[in-house]
């Protein structure tokens, strides 16, 4: 083990250790355990040795690379890298090197950071599991008879196994935070707006959002403080100055209103001892100063239902763009539209194949207002009933999964169960806020467990000083 | 909510441009169901006077200087197409043979 980002930086910043020496010791830890793993789809040595050899020699030169310097990160296999593959790990686009590189694989090459691998995910980050890639699925570092998460698993296995201190992940539904909780890191869905999308291969656009995976709170503060800002190639980009979140995560939660969400600890599917780390977790906010209630965010308990409308409708058009003209593979046929259909069918897997169908029927005529056009007033509903929560308190509480990691293929014959692991996570991302989960403690079979801190919109520096006094508890 | 009929699902394939198998068709035929069923949960809810968000940010017409920058370059672009031909992507026949 090599140490965190911010030891790791400080460090080759001060010429104490060099970044290619830091960078070679995780490429061994990859060599050993990838095998196992599966994490990545592609592992950038050559680059990546280049990269840190570029930090060395700014280093020698009485230059500050950055606040990363030195430091490796894995890119999910998402965000695009020009003239390195970039696949959403589909068949439909393998081969294909994006000729532009993503705003925040711009920005935390700028910092210093030497990325080693790109990693692998749920088919164009559809899924809970990491078993809809189409190169093979991706094991759990902690017991690798169990899935990561999804559809950041490859990032997050990446982060647990030590592969890289830091990675970047896309959170659709929870594709960050599930992951993170699964795999015993950090991770932080910011708030929509906050990160660029520009280069973030798109899945359902309103609802997308890139962001951190770290081994520690402070950690994800950094990269999150790195990647964030306005972007001029992304227009829904929040165009004010970031505040520094780094600075702030060590205020503590003195005199913070905290409150547990009601319909996020309800029902069925939830483990109990993932609902008793949530109340752990309450009682060590208290003592910290905090007050901790309960609320109830009543349309909270239909986010999951608006959700596999209003993602799925987006994917739809989203991915009507893979038709075989432009990138990617081709299936021939003697005219254009049976080139289309029988490329998409040859190329998509079958997740990806259910969530087009799915939008498609919400989308098309006579369905339209029943399923899509429903499903938008509910997420305004639940932005409503979130405001009205937030009037009394400053930050909210909740599981981030119901349960530890599974067992491969133990939800992959039934979707709906599948999707049933992101019931916590969800309401988040239709509402544009912010959410991070924290480790805490171990659950069933002694795997990790993920506590949720969810933020209104920009109220990350709140939700940062909750997550970190959390971390500390333990 | 009614029975979704295979029909249907093969006229949701013809839309999203999915040349399904019959043995797709039939499997997504059933699971479909499933996923919609739990989606129909939402239309008993009185939505009446709620508005649609489509997204979560209240952006409107984000504009900008109208000034020319680069663009992608051609050839890198084109050389990751199936097909192409003089500075074109290249397609089969669109329109009926004469």
């Amino acid at each position: 083990m090599s140490g965190d980002a911010l030891e790791l930086a400080a460090a080759v910043r001060a010429g104490v250790r060099s970044a290619r020496e830091v960078v070679d010791e995780h490429l061994a830890t990859i060599e050993a355990r990838e095998g196992e793993l599966h994490a990545c789809n592609l592992v950038t040595d050559d680059a990546a040795r280049a990269a840190a050899d570029a930090v060395d020699a700014a280093v020698a030169r009485g230059e500050d690379p950055g606040p990363l310097a030195g430091v490796p990160i894995a890119l999910k296999d998402n965000l695009c890298t020009r003239g390195v593959p970039t696949t959403c790990s589909s068949k439909i686009l393998e081969g294909w090197r994006p000729p532009y590189t993503a705003t925040v694989v711009e920005r935390v090459l700028a910092a210093g950071a030497v990325p080693v691998a790109k990693t692998n995910l749920d088919e164009f980050a559809m899924g809970s599991s990491t078993e809809n890639s189409a190169f093979g699925p991706t094991r759990n570092p902690r017991d690798p008879s169990r899935v990561p998460g999804g559809s950041s698993g490859g990032s997050a296995a990446a982060v647990a196994a030590a592969y890289a201190p830091l990675a970047l992940g896309s959170d659709t539904g929870g594709s960050i935070r599930q992951p993170a909780a699964l795999c015993g890191v950090v991770g932080v869905k910011p708030t929509y707006g906050l990160v660029s999308r520009y280069g973030l291969i798109a899945f359902a656009s309103s609802l997308d959002q890139v962001g951190p995976f770290a081994t520690t709170v402070s950690d994800a503060a950094l990269l999150l403080d790195v990647i964030a800002g306005h972007d001029r190639m992304d227009s829904t980009s929040i165009d004010a100055p970031h505040e520094p979140l780094l600075p702030v995560v060590d205020h503590g939660v003195e005199g913070l209103r905290i409150a547990i969400v009601d319909e996020l600890v309800e029902g069925e599917g939830f483990q109990p001892e993932i609902l008793d780390a949530v109340e752990r977790a309450a009682r060590a906010l208290e003592k910290a100063g905090a007050t901790v209630d309960r609320v109830s965010v009543p349309s909270a308990r239909y986010g999951l239902s608006a959700y596999y409308v209003i993602a799925p409708a987006e994917a739809s058009s989203n991915l009507a763009r893979y038709d075989g003209v432009r990138y990617g593979m081709r299936v021939d046929g003697s005219d254009v539209a049976t080139m289309n259909a029988r490329t998409r069918d040859a190329g998509f897997g079958p997740e990806v194949k259910r969530r087009i169908m799915l939008g498609t029927y919400a989308l098309s005529a006579g369905y339209y207002d029943a399923f899509y056009g429903q499903a938008q007033r509910v997420r305004t509903l639940i932005i409503r009933d979130f405001a009205r929560a937030y009037e009394q308190y400053d930050a909210l509480l909740s599981p981030t999964s119901p349960t530890v990691a599974f067992e491969l293929g133990a939800k992959s014959a039934d979707p709906l169960a599948m999707y049933l692991s992101d019931v916590c996570t969800i309401p988040t991302n239709l509402a544009g806020h912010a959410a991070i989960s924290v480790p805490y403690g171990a659950g069933e079979a002694g795997l990790p467990v993920g506590v949720q801190v969810l933020a209104p919109a920009l109220g990350e520096a709140v939700m940062f000083r909750v997550a970190r006094v959390l971390e500390e508890s333990q | 909510m009614s029975r979704l009929t295979r029909a249907e699902v093969e006229h949701v394939a013809t839309l999203a441009r999915l040349a399904l198998t019959d043995d797709e068709i039939e499997h997504f035929t059933a699971q479909l169901e499933v996923i919609l069923e739990h989606a129909a949960q939402i239309a008993a809810l009185d939505t009446h006077d709620v508005p649609p968000t489509a997204h979560p940010l209240p952006v409107v017409n984000v504009l900008r200087a109208d000034e020319v920058r680069p663009s992608l370059p051609r050839d890198e672009v084109l050389a990751m197409a199936p097909a192409s031909e003089d500075g074109r992507f290249r397609v089969p026949r669109i329109l009926d043979a004469p």
